[in-house]
């Protein structure tokens, strides 16, 4: 009965989405806030049951696998769903105060963002290989659109580039799906599990790699990144939070469940493949940092430091032989997803109030906005990762499972990573923090900013630098795993 | 070798072009096309496989009906993204540089 | 330069995939007699339309989802309404004008026919939609019907209408049957053939909007 609950997280975004679509243009946000208010409710309720029962599924339809497509919620999805509403809230109040009335770019924020929500609820529950196709694509070009929004042609030019990588990422994944119905017969999760072996058809390996690199260009591992930044930095302030914080984690959601999954035989056999994410994360994490560092423009820096912070997340494939390892990396999930939505808050803030983006004029902005800086800097911490924060803990479980297998490379990566993190954090907070003489005549002027964009940066950002004390409820209930 | 066997092995094909074609095409209307090559190989390959032994499957059929609306409703706001670049600049390639910072 | 990586990189796996399709065994799962058993239960006598609105209607759900999204993507897309929104009709050649009245009617009945037969025959709301969507586009190029704008609200609610009714059954069944998109078989019959007939309005309206709308942008039909 209660998995009714994970199926309105399904239907309840579709709802709102398509009637704020017929509602019109710019409309949506008072139907779309208490959704999503129910929606947090919903998967709290959700939480609290599989905390209590375990796993539960839900044959959509009643047929069941292998002929109908199975829904399941254990321990991992219910963490990404949360995740998800978590933020999904506070930004939807964001937005609303960000777009003003007539604001041309979010006309279609709404519905776009509803169907986005929508798909990631949907991925985040599917235990079906073709259906999780369908709900990348969902993700997909709603993100797209959301990033071509009634922009100028630098925009287009960044959502086209996002476009034809995530075709290319799930047209990889489709070929993956064909070759493995063509092996089984079938495309359900929980069926192929036990059957895929490592004494598996070589056609089936070739499917575990196309899915592999597919879903690699899909979240934007390195050397894949391209897109990201341009896609990412050009949006508008609520769309990159969107886009950063939640929708490359569904894609990194996926290639984990699959590894853990249905490929668990293959990926036990090739004890080493796990290397192959695990390098190129590192990688990730020395290039989107330098790149960041070097950054002129405020979004593009918080852009590239995605890229770095994504790479962590690959960093536990070599571990995952221990549960720590998951954790670690569901917690980093969390930290950056909370983090990097504050951060794109704040930046949207800064650049609303100066109307410019470049980190040199954000000289005198602790002064006019503390709030906000205050939420770039908590942000800040925790991508760093110093305690008490979610990023904190989320490395320090990462540098233990690494140490407790002997993995010492990967320890001294996370230690390096979080050095050069400090290192573009810092470039923000002492630019914010210059002080600028009032009466100096080129001093930049502050437009007065809606106080709900400050303090809803400031909630998330509170959040990911709180998590850290908490996170033994959150990593409990990702111990409740193994449904797929 | 059956003639599902023989689909699947052209769709194998046309998707390796598609993919290529994606990567390598500078003119995007031509990279667009590139992209539905690519998701037809794969549908060829879905469907050829499933009746490599003669009988025809539905549930790959209509699987693969689900994927051709889905790369009809793709290729939509590729075009829509390719003509509104055209109106704004005039131009049918990206750029070569990825951006200025 | 990049050319000489993606060409040999292409040839080599598609050699290598091609060589391990024709070696491959039989699955070990078969979903045709699987399909074949129920669809009595089912609701409709034509197996693939069995899977579609039935045994794997949640994906068709979704599908449609994609659909409608990408027609928001591309009026969110084109920009904001033009203020120059007065459309004239090319004055076009009178005997293709009089092609398309008389193709109309006729293209109207397909339509329903399509969605009639979906139940034993192939066929089916997107087919039918298909050629609603084709007679919005032929009429279009004879210059009987102009390029959209930004739609108004009736428009809003026949592209979202169908959507929604798939919704509004998938979740009635939640509540009443217990079960997302769970047809109680007595009825499955009457409600797939709702949902059909919605749809069938409702994705003809989008795919003529995907190409209606793109079209008017430039100021008019071309």
């Amino acid at each position: 009965m209660m998995i009714d609950l994970a199926v309105w997280l399904i239907l309840l975004p579709l709802i709102w989405a398509s009637l704020a679509f017929m509602a019109g243009p710019g409309r949506g946000a008072r139907l779309a806030i208490p959704a999503l208010g129910l929606q947090l409710l919903l998967v709290l309720l959700l939480a609290g049951t599989v905390s209590e029962s375990g796993a539960i599924g839900l044959a959509v339809g009643g047929w069941g696998a292998p002929l109908g497509i199975d829904l399941a919620a254990d321990g991992l999805s219910v963490a990404m769903l949360l995740l998800t509403q978590v933020i999904a809230l506070p930004l939807a109040i964001y937005a609303r105060s960000y777009f003003q009335v007539k604001a041309p770019e979010g006309r279609y924020f709404w519905p776009l963002c509803g169907f986005l929500l929508a798909g990631l609820n949907g991925l985040y529950l599917s235990a079906d290989l073709f259906n999780l196709y369908v709900t990348l694509e969902l993700v997909g070009l709603a993100a797209v659109a959301l990033v071509a929004a009634d922009g100028g042609s630098r925009q287009l030019v960044a959502a086209l580039r996002y476009l034809f990588a995530t075709l290319l990422g799930s047209g990889s994944y489709l070929l993956a799906v064909a070759l493995i119905y063509a092996a089984y017969g079938t495309v359900s999760m929980a069926t192929l599990a036990p059957v895929i072996t490592a004494e598996a058809p070589f056609v089936v390996w070739l499917a575990g790699g196309l899915m592999l690199v597919g879903l690699m260009i899909k979240t934007a591992l390195f050397p894949f990144h391209f897109w990201l930044p341009p896609a990412h930095g050009g949006a508008s302030a609520p769309v990159s939070a969107l886009l950063s914080a939640l929708v490359v984690k569904a894609s990194f959601y996926l290639l984990l469940r699959l590894w853990l999954g249905p490929f668990a035989g293959l990926t036990a056999s090739a004890g080493l493949l796990g290397w192959l994410p695990a390098t190129l994360g590192a990688l990730a994490i020395f290039w989107g940092s330098c790149q960041a560092i070097r950054a002129q423009r405020i979004k593009m820096l918080i852009a590239y430091s995605t890229v770095a912070q994504l790479g962590y997340l690959f960093l536990i494939f070599p571990l995952l032989t221990s549960e720590a390892a998951l954790r670690a990396g569901i917690m980093q999930a969390f930290a950056h997803g909370l983090a990097k939505a504050a951060m794109f808050m704040a930046a949207g803030v800064l650049i609303k109030a100066t109307g410019q983006d470049r980190v040199d004029s954000l000289a005198g902005a602790a002064q006019q906005l503390p709030l906000t800086m205050f939420a770039f800097g908590l942000a800040g911490v925790t991508l760093t990762g110093l305690p008490p924060s979610a990023g904190f803990l989320a490395k320090w479980l990462l540098i233990e499972a690494a140490i407790g297998q002997g993995a010492w490379s990967i320890a001294v990566v996370v230690l390096v990573g979080g050095l050069l993190a400090a290192g573009y954090v810092f470039r923000v907070l002492r630019q914010g923090f210059l002080l600028v003489p009032a009466i100096a005549a080129d001093a930049p002027s502050f437009h007065p900013v809606p106080r709900t964009l400050e303090w809803m940066a400031l909630l998330l950002a509170a959040a990911s630098a709180l998590l850290g004390l908490r996170g033994v409820e959150l990593m409990e209930l990702v111990a409740l795993g193994g449904a797929a | 070798m059956t003639s599902g066997l023989l689909f699947a092995c052209v769709g194998a094909g046309l998707f390796v072009m598609g993919g290529s074609g994606v990567l390598l095409l500078k003119h995007l209307l031509r990279r667009i096309l590139a992209f539905n090559l690519m998701g037809s190989g794969a549908f060829l390959v879905l469907v050829g496989m499933a009746q490599r032994h003669g009988i025809a499957d539905p549930v790959t059929q209509a699987m693969v009906l689900t994927g051709i609306v889905v790369a009809v409703a793709a290729t939509a706001l590729a075009l829509a993204l390719v003509r509104h670049l055209y109106r704004l600049s005039g131009k049918l390639e990206l750029p070569e540089a990825a951006d200025d910072d | 330069m990049k050319r000489l990586v993606v060409i040999p990189a292409a040839l080599f796996f598609v050699l290598v995939l091609i060589l391990a399709l024709v070696d491959l065994a039989p699955p070990a799962f078969d979903l045709r007699p699987l399909v074949a058993e129920n669809l009595a239960s089912s609701g409709v006598a034509h197996p693939v339309t069995a899977v579609l609105l039935n045994y794997r209607a949640y994906d068709t759900l979704l599908e449609i989802g994609v659909l409608l999204l990408a027609l928001m993507a591309i009026l969110a897309v084109s920009g904001s309404p033009r203020t120059t929104s007065n459309t004239s009709l090319s004055a076009s050649d009178p005997l293709l004008a009089m092609l398309g009245r008389i193709a109309a009617p006729v293209m109207v009945v397909v339509a329903v026919y399509l969605l009639w037969a979906g139940t034993s025959r192939p066929g089916g709301a997107f087919q039918a939609g298909a050629v609603l969507a084709a007679l919005a586009v032929l009429l279009h190029l004879t210059g009987l019907l102009a390029g959209w704008q930004q739609p108004g609200v009736r428009l809003r609610w026949g592209l979202a209408g169908g959507f929604l009714l798939f919704l509004s059954v998938g979740a009635l069944l939640l509540l009443v049957e217990g079960e997302l998109l769970r047809y109680p078989p007595a009825h499955a019959g009457v409600l797939i053939l709702l949902i059909e007939s919605g749809l069938t309005l409702s994705l003809g309206l989008i795919l003529a909007g995907l190409f209606l709308f793109l079209s008017h942008d430039q100021g008019g039909p071309r």
